[in-house]
């Protein structure tokens, strides 16, 4: 399934300060569909090269940082619940950067 | 993003709850609505006009500075105060005041940001830099100092910065992008720290009204999530790079438990500034004295500024001096081993804490 992920707000430096990544993620075996839940698992794997505790927590994004899939809040979504389809844009950005 | 088709498989049975004709986009975490991008722009922009005229924050004619450092929160206040200016003729004079630590890589970054800020949004910009006030950059302090207690150099020396530029500006006002996420943290700081005398202050809109220049914070019932979805959304010019004295500085633990809390019942935020603002301090408590400093006449509780105790000890080759409760400037080794034992409590992480 073809993503576009971007990462802002200081994100972006744990994956080698790229900020935009089109990828391509595969279905996990005997899976139907993907989530957002897996996702965040396949993003952990593959494109955090520092620091994942600043992204993650238990299973989900850590608190203070925002997700947009197609520019609309992941809390109307249903979070890590949230299905996902070829061609979705999801965008993470931290909020725990200086004002 | 420009190539992102709308989707209409997540946009159906999410309206808007305020105009209930377009797509749901943002969950408010002040009132759990559901909005669109207009809606959210027209009310957060309303509930900050809201706080400006309630508070009474401003007066016609004034010279506003806006402590700008490039991120975003003051990235966005200096947007949205320039914009409800001109809407609701506020009739200010707009400035930016940015300080520069002498922090390569960080700061001189993040000062492009406001000198683009500069030009996108027409409004003047000051930078005073630690350098000609102090003699010292940030990177000379830490050369000396190490990575120990950089950030209470930092800390302290930024807020006579910003002073002193507001005065070189000859404003009456400084405004600062400290949001609601931001207080509460600073409550519960001051409450785990046992500082009465700033727990009492630091919910106050408006603060040093007594001295020369008051200070205010026209985000204080704004919540960190709506100011970064507002600079998203709107495309706002902001830095986002931590600084690379303070690594993990966000850590705090402090703003930890408050996103924490955040997840569970966003409202706590309101309710830890509001349960901060309804404090009741005994009245035999002895506060602190405000009076001003011999050397270079800032407000201070003491003999000597934070600051200049601070400069002595850098000036001299004693950067141990000030930090800690120890005052004296001939080091015994007493005033040494209490000075280190003070090291944990006294050293905090930046972030902009003490207001």
């Amino acid at each position: 399934m073809q993503l576009t992920l971007e990462f802002g707000g200081g994100l972006e430096l744990l994956c080698q300060s790229v900020k935009i990544h089109k990828v391509n993620v595969d279905l996990q075996a005997g899976k139907e569909k993907l989530t957002m839940r897996d996702l965040l698992s396949w993003v952990r794997t593959n494109l955090i090269k520092e620091r994942p505790e600043m992204f993650m927590k238990g299973e989900s994004v850590r608190p203070g940082v925002l997700v947009l899939i197609n520019d609309c809040d992941w809390e109307l979504s249903g979070q890590l619940d949230t299905t996902l389809v070829e061609k979705d844009v999801i965008v993470f950005i931290s909020t725990l950067h200086g004002g | 993003m420009a190539e992102v088709e709308p989707k209409q498989k997540k946009a159906s049975g999410r309206q808007c709850c305020i105009c209930n004709q377009r797509r749901a986009v943002l969950k408010r975490p002040k009132t759990l609505e559901q909005i669109c991008r207009e809606c959210f722009y027209a009310v957060f922009e309303d509930e900050i006009h809201r706080v400006i005229v309630d508070n009474q924050l401003f007066k016609p004619g004034e010279r506003i500075a806006i402590g700008a450092s490039g991120g975003k929160d003051s990235t966005v206040l200096a947007y949205v105060l320039s914009e409800l200016n001109r809407r609701h003729k506020y009739g200010l004079d707009l400035f930016l005041l940015s300080v520069d630590e002498g922090i390569t890589g960080y700061r001189d970054d993040s000062l492009e940001t406001v000198k683009r800020n500069e030009i996108q949004y027409g409004l003047p910009l000051k930078v005073v830099s630690y350098k000609d006030l102090y003699g010292w950059t940030m990177d000379e302090i830490v050369k000396m100092i190490g990575l120990k207690n950089n950030c209470t150099f930092c800390g302290v020396f930024r807020r006579q910065a910003l002073d002193r530029g507001a005065a070189l500006l000859k404003v009456d006002k400084l405004v600062t992008g400290h949001n609601a996420d931001d207080i509460a943290e600073t409550v519960l700081l001051n409450i785990l720290r046992g500082d009465i005398a700033r727990l009492s202050r630091c919910t106050s809109i408006t603060t040093g009204e007594d001295g020369p220049i008051p200070r205010c914070k026209p985000f204080k019932y704004t919540y960190e999530k709506e100011i970064v979805m507002y600079a998203y959304f709107k495309r706002l010019d902001y830095f986002s790079t931590e600084c690379i004295y303070s690594p993990n500085a966000y850590r705090g633990f402090a703003r930890e438990f408050i996103k924490d809390l955040e997840r569970i019942r966003p409202r706590a935020i309101l309710d830890i500034i509001k349960s901060g603002e309804d404090f009741r301090i005994s009245t035999s408590t002895k506060m602190p004295e405000q009076g001003t400093c011999e050397r270079c006449g800032y407000i201070s509780s003491q003999k000597w500024c934070k600051a200049c105790v601070l400069l002595e000890g850098l000036n001299r080759g004693l950067p141990k001096l000030g930090i800690g409760r120890s005052r004296g400037l001939n080091g015994h080794k007493k005033d040494i081993e209490q000075i280190n034992q003070m090291n944990n409590i006294q050293s905090k992480p930046c972030g902009s804490l003490d207001f």
